[in-house]
């Protein structure tokens, strides 16, 4: 049971605004629902062939997670008509992201509107940081849920006034493994891993390493500090996937960030 | 876990296919789940069976095949095994390598026994 409002919506998603306050949104599965009624209303012809009188084949050929990709799809449509670009941003819990949202944010928000969405499964910690820098974000608490889906940032998006030719950053579950599977809409997928995370680690994630258009390497200020082999980590990267957009920079001195606000913005003004 | 986001999506598009042709049960669904695919067989049994229960699905057989990961060289075209998506082309040790098989990640089929 809810312990703000007393539903019994158990487990799914909810949605929060910044600042602690009660306000809260439930998701429920309104879109499977419909999904269901529009298969319903289809007309079907009857005269299947049967092997024999008591059971059969039905071929679907089907995506595992058709209907999460159709969604996504519908939010990729509806982004593109708008001029939003939409940034994925995955990682391991602590690699940087919203430290990176940060830093970035205030540069990009002076070239174009920006707006936020923050996943966690709970607290809206990361929601307030982003508040701080007076760009419109909004939380989903996933609850027991590792990953964010095209359903959640379906409800979040129509929470968020959004402009037209603006930026929306969504910044995913901690989480280098589901993450990967689940296409939310989004133009790009930002993988972010730091240094003291070890050389190895696309090796040892390679789905999400395969999954990103971007790979940025955070926390370069604690190379001192620490056993990570830069090229070496970048080879391991680049051998999972070989189109990766590598970056190198330290969200809290700003070493190398210049580097990817630029090529964020001319890839957001490429047609 | 992912597991059991896939195992409810699979439930929901058998069990929509499944009252669309008027069937009684389900009794098995063939799945293509590449090797390469992100997707571990075992955890999707188990928490398949705990989704289905109460669906067209309950107690339908998970027939799972497993294409294996084969990868082709960009540069000369061989085509070898793959077990992840980094490899080394066997033959010019390129590290251009496109997966062309084992990525394979959907619903073949639904068995169905008639009935009301």
């Amino acid at each position: 049971m809810c312990d703000t409002c007393g539903c019994s919506a158990d487990g799914g998603a909810v949605l929060r605004k910044p600042g602690g306050s009660d306000d809260h949104v439930h998701l429920g599965d309104g879109v499977e629902q419909q999904t269901h009624n529009h298969a319903a209303d289809e007309h079907h012809d009857h005269e299947h062939h049967h092997h024999d009188g008591r059971s059969r084949t039905v071929v679907l050929e089907q995506h595992l997670l058709h209907n999460n990709n159709l969604l996504a799809e519908r939010n990729r449509g509806y982004f593109e008509a708008r001029n939003i670009f939409v940034l994925n941003f995955l990682s391991s819990p602590g690699s940087g992201k919203t430290s990176l949202l940060e830093t970035i944010i205030p540069l990009l928000k002076r070239r174009l509107p920006v707006a936020v969405i923050e996943g966690d499964q709970q607290t809206t910690n990361d929601a307030d940081r982003i508040d701080a820098l007076g760009v419109p974000v909004i939380q989903i608490n996933t609850g027991s849920g590792c990953h964010l889906d095209a359903l959640m940032v379906n409800r979040a998006v129509k929470e968020l006034e959004l402009h037209d030719h603006s930026l929306l950053c969504i910044e995913n579950v901690g989480n280098l493994v589901c993450p990967a599977l689940f296409d939310l809409g989004e133009a790009l997928k930002v993988v972010i891993m730091s240094v003291t995370e070890g050389d190895d680690k696309p090796l040892k994630y390679p789905t999400m390493f395969r999954e990103a258009d971007v790979c940025i390497l955070n926390k370069i200020d604690l190379l001192p500090y620490v056993a990570c082999d830069v090229a070496k980590c970048r080879e391991n990267a680049m051998r999972v996937n070989h189109h990766l957009a590598w970056f190198e920079l330290s969200a809290t001195t700003g070493e190398g960030v210049p580097a990817l606000v630029a090529w964020l913005e001319q890839r957001m003004l490429q047609p | 876990m992912h597991e059991m986001s896939i195992a409810l999506s699979i439930i929901e598009a058998v069990d929509a296919k499944g009252r669309e042709e008027g069937c009684g049960k389900i009794s098995e669904i063939a799945l293509l789940l590449g090797k390469l695919s992100g997707v571990e067989p075992a955890a999707l049994r188990f928490c398949f069976s705990a989704a289905a229960n109460g669906t067209l699905a309950e107690n339908a057989r998970l027939a799972i095949t497993e294409p294996e990961g084969v990868g082709e060289c960009a540069e000369c075209g061989a085509r070898f095994p793959v077990t992840f998506f980094y490899a080394e082309c066997p033959k010019c040790r390129s590290l251009c390598i496109t997966i062309i098989s084992g990525e394979e990640f959907m619903i073949q089929s639904i068995t169905i026994e008639e009935g009301e």
